[in-house]
């Protein structure tokens, strides 16, 4: 009998998407309602999470399905990201008149999905748990149905999503043919010499993924989707998807095909430093501020990947480290964002920030923490994200990443410099609106004050991502 | 000594800048502000002097040594000062609190945040000095990159934003290279903590690289020539008190990184590239001075005679004598003092006029006497007349220099000369000469708080210029030590020998 105790966090949240999809349809008027509600079961959820016990690494299903510090520690991230998710953009979805009952249920099911991929020890069981994301997030992707842009991006992320999803099938078909099985552990055990059908499905599958993080060459959906989709939905898809995407780029590469680690060692290195240096560069003529932001993610994500790509335990806790941190500053930035509001309408242009200190000196004031926190000046928690990160890379002598690594963040601090420059240097334009609801300022003076104080703290985070073993 | 003494200066600014930041002001209030970070900074000052009194000067070893767990099992905080720093500490907390005064000619608007910034940058700038860890000395270094952007920034004139920009890309540019080494550095010894680098040395092998990884870093803050180009920039376009800070304190820290970490850490390596300290500092030297002599924009002319100056300090610490050494750190501190005070001389003049140009002034000894007198005593300080600390610094460095290498020495001379040539003919222009310009003639000699700010630094720089004793007394064991302990005295005598 299968312990099935130790999934109830993914039944709790299956059983909300049922109850409150029938419970939207029967109730009129029940929008905001099941909004709420959505809330409180990802808090439920988060509970249910943090009561798990993980000392003993359990998996169930035939060894397809792991409960570990790793799926522990990324799903407690995932399910809080959504919840100042969702706090955050809760008046956004109203003005923007995007607030239905499915938006909500869409998003519980993508992070359904996400969870199933963050524990999935199987092809099949991850390629299933991918797909549910991805699918619910094409329809979020394109839910402002009456704007061009929106649909735009909606319907170019599923195409192109949907050619990465297939290479990637067609990757785990080839190790399956290779290997005679699905499961990460017996793949390991299975494959104990260098094959080229091997090497091209691993291939693949680090394409497949590449994509979904918009690692470059992958990235060509990025700026347009980010752009296109409301901004809700961006915030939800900078931060999410790549947490369960790093994970499972953490279990691919670091469990089956640890061995082979010559093999993917190049193809990460290469994916990190195109994505540093080509995220630094093409931010810098950006005048959509969801747009740059696309970019820089781009360029931080080469950052998580550089940490991935030393094959050492201390780089994989790096990358956790780092993207935790990340979370927090694009959670601090978007806040900002969703506060850029006059008479109903959001602006999101750089030229709009203009002179904004004079106005609100507040609101300037983080987002220059944030800003200079992305750019990785210390003493803020971007310059420890990336101090990590180049420790491990250090420690494994690849000094050209290291220093090609540390170029690109030269390169970025000019773009942020330059909103800096637009916020505080720039004259002033009209006031915005200073009314915000609670859960958004909570948004952001919790992730402001983390940044700003992370620094007197370090090694708390850091003591619980070195627990995180993988093996 | 169980009270956290280094950490109180440390943090005693930022608890000011909560402090203004936190209370709400309307108008009125925005003087009483001012009053606050006065009463801050001046406490701080009076902190710092009680440290040098009580100060151990017959003992080398770092003292008010204070270590917490910072990263666990990897950086710990540890701060401590010997009798190098204690002086930079004592600098800064000195020309911070006139900084605070001269705010009320020259900043306009946004005092509250200018406070801030000052204040936030004073903690940045003791940390440097204080740190014993090559984490937390990064942290410092290039955390005061940020206060700074905006003081040029927000503050500025007319091409602020092209100066900011230079200022912080440079900076950072240079400094990321040195993150590697120091993470290298951890790597290849299993510690970050400068105390015990210092006993346990790095291999010989990795000194080079990592010596031209920090240098890559200090040169570009020092500045040095070729990478000096952003801070005539950055000098023009910051305010008054930006300037005082950047030319005092902020360019001392590259000085004191040369000092504690490239002679410290790596001798070997130090040794090696001795020929190429050299070569820049006299193209800095020479060069520099001569672009000075052609600048028609005050505060350009005082930006580059920095350069120069500069250049006196990288030669005297390469010679790794004692007297070069003693004779550098003198320097740093006497142009903290020269440099700030010429840059709040020519703040009030450009508060009365509104230029900065050289041939719109002439004149002003029979309007602005008093003006013309303290003016006189930084002009000889900055060209190393005796009886000005100007002298003392420059004398030692050369005779460091003498005892190593008379070409250079007698290179470096030549730029004594040419430094008394702008600096005069600076003082010239600017003060006799006949009345020609209207404006010029309306304009008020030094308000009070101008006079009790320039006197303030007329006052070290006429003492130490006389009696040098008491700072020469507190760097002595110190310098001789790091010279001991990396057998430069040896060296030195083998290549003689030679």
């Amino acid at each position: 009998m299968e312990n099935l105790q130790l999934i109830i966090p993914e039944l709790f949240i299956s059983i909300m998407i049922m109850f409150l999809l029938i419970f939207g349809v029967f109730k009129k008027n029940s929008s905001q309602l099941v909004y709420n509600l959505t809330t409180l079961s990802l808090v439920a959820a988060l509970a249910l999470i943090i009561n798990l016990n993980t000392q003993i690494q359990s998996s169930l299903f035939n060894n397809s399905y792991n409960i570990d510090n790793l799926s522990k520690f990324m799903k407690i991230l995932l399910i809080l990201s959504g919840i100042f998710v969702m706090l955050s953009s809760s008046k956004y979805i109203q003005i923007s008149k995007i607030s239905k009952i499915e938006y909500p249920i869409l998003i519980l099911c993508s992070i359904l999905g996400m969870m199933v991929m963050i524990s999935s020890n199987d092809l099949i069981v991850f390629y299933m748990g991918l797909e549910l994301q991805s699918l619910a997030l094409y329809v979020l992707a394109s839910f402002n149905r009456d704007n061009l842009l929106s649909t735009e991006s909606g319907l170019k992320y599923f195409v192109l999503s949907a050619l990465s999803s297939g290479l990637l099938l067609y990757g785990c078909s080839l190790i399956y043919g290779f290997s005679e099985t699905t499961n990460f552990n017996q793949i390991m055990a299975n494959t104990k010499e260098v094959e080229y059908g091997l090497t091209f499905g691993i291939v693949f599958i680090l394409v497949g993924l590449a994509f979904k993080i918009s690692a470059v060459p992958f990235h060509m959906w990025a700026p347009d989707v980010y752009q296109g989709s409301p901004t809700s939905v961006t915030v939800f898809f900078a931060l999410l998807p790549k947490i369960a995407a790093l994970t499972v780029f953490i279990r691919f590469l670091y469990i089956p095909f640890y061995e082979l680690v010559d093999q993917w060692q190049m193809i990460i290195i290469f994916l990190s430093i195109a994505s540093m240096v080509f995220g630094a560069v093409a931010a810098i003529g950006q005048k959509n501020l969801k747009r740059l932001i696309a970019y820089s993610s781009i360029s931080h994500m080469g950052y998580a990947l550089a940490g991935l790509s030393t094959g050492a335990t201390q780089g994989v806790q790096s990358s956790i480290t780092y993207i935790t941190i990340y979370l927090v500053m694009n959670l601090a930035f978007f806040s900002c964002l969703f506060m850029l509001k006059r008479n109903d309408k959001y602006y999101e242009n750089i030229d709009d920030l203009s002179g904004l200190s004079k106005n609100h000196p507040l609101l300037s004031l983080s987002l220059l923490v944030v800003l200079f926190s992305l750019a990785g000046i210390p003493p803020l928690a971007g310059f420890f994200a990336k101090f990590y990160i180049f420790v491990a890379v250090i420690n494994e002598e690849m000094y050209f990443l290291a220093i090609v690594g540390l170029l690109a963040t030269v390169i970025a601090a000019f773009y942020y410099l330059r909103i800096i420059k637009i916020i505080y240097f720039d004259p002033e334009k009209e006031k915005f609106e200073t009314k915000h609801n609670l859960g958004l300022k909570f948004t952001l003076v919790a992730s402001t004050f983390f940044i700003l104080a992370y620094f007197i703290y370090p090694s708390g985070i850091v003591d619980i991502i070195s627990k995180i073993n993988i093996s | 000594m169980n009270f956290p003494i280094l950490s109180s200066l440390i943090l005693l600014p930022t608890i000011g800048a909560l402090f203004i930041f936190f209370v709400r002001s309307s108008n009125s209030q925005y003087q009483s502000s001012k009053y606050v970070a006065l009463f801050i900074t001046s406490a701080n000052f009076f902190l710092s002097l009680y440290l040098w009194i009580v100060f151990d000067k017959s003992i080398f070893d770092f003292q008010f040594v204070e270590e917490r767990e910072w990263i666990s099992g990897f950086v710990n905080y540890k701060v401590g000062v010997d009798g190098i720093s204690i002086l930079f500490i004592l600098l800064t907390t000195f020309i911070t609190p006139i900084c605070v005064i001269t705010v009320n000619a020259t900043i306009k608007n946004r005092l509250k945040d200018f406070l801030i910034a000052i204040l936030i940058l004073e903690t940045f700038m003791i940390g440097v000095f204080c740190s014993l860890d090559l984490v937390v000395f990064y942290l410092f270094f290039e955390a005061g990159l940020i206060p700074m952007f905006l003081i040029i920034g927000i503050w500025g004139g007319e091409r602020r934003v092209y100066s900011a920009f230079k200022f912080f890309l440079y900076t950072l540019l240079g400094s990321v290279l040195m993150l590697v080494a120091i993470i290298s550095i951890y790597w290849i010894t299993g510690t970050t903590d400068v105390i015990k680098l210092y006993e346990l040395g790095i291999d010989a092998k990795y000194q080079n690289l990592l010596w031209l990884a920090f240098f890559s870093s200090f040169a570009v803050k020092t500045p040095m020539w070729p990478v000096h180009t952003w801070l005539p920039d950055a000098h023009v376009e910051a305010p008054t008190a930006g300037s005082v800070l950047l030319a005092a304190i902020l360019l001392k820290m590259a000085g004191y990184g040369f000092i504690r970490f490239s002679l410290g850490l790596f001798p070997d390596a130090s040794l090696y590239f001795v020929p190429l300290v050299y070569t820049l500092s006299l193209i800095a030297i020479i060069y520099t001075s001569l672009v000075a002599l052609m600048q028609e924009d005050m505060k350009k002319l005082i930006a580059y005679s920095s350069v120069a100056h500069m250049g006196f300090v990288t030669l005297g610490i390469f010679t790794m004598t004692q007297q070069g050494i003693e004779g550098s750190i003198f320097q740093m501190i006497s142009h903290g003092l020269v440099s700030a005070a010429l840059f709040l001389c020519v703040g009030v003049v450009y508060d009365r006029l509104h230029t900065r140009l050289i041939n719109r002034y002439g004149g002003l000894v029979s309007i602005m006497p008093k003006y013309a007198i303290v003016f006189m005593v930084f002009t000889l300080g900055a060209l190393g007349l005796p009886g000005t600390s100007g002298f003392i610094g420059e004398f030692l460095v050369l005779m460091g220099a003498f005892k190593k290498n008379i070409l250079v020495a007698t290179i470096a001379s030549l730029g004594v000369i040419l430094g008394a040539a702008y600096m005069l003919w600076l003082y010239k222009r600017i003060i006799f000469g006949k009345l020609i310009n209207e404006d010029v003639k309306k304009m008020v000699d030094l308000k009070r708080f101008e006079i009790v700010t320039l006197w303030l630094l007329v006052l070290p720089i006429i003492f130490f210029g006389f009696y040098p004793e008491p700072l020469i007394n507190s760097i002595e064991v110190s310098v001789a030590n790091m010279i001991d302990m990396n057998d430069f005295d040896k060296i030195n005598k083998l290549a003689l020998g030679k």
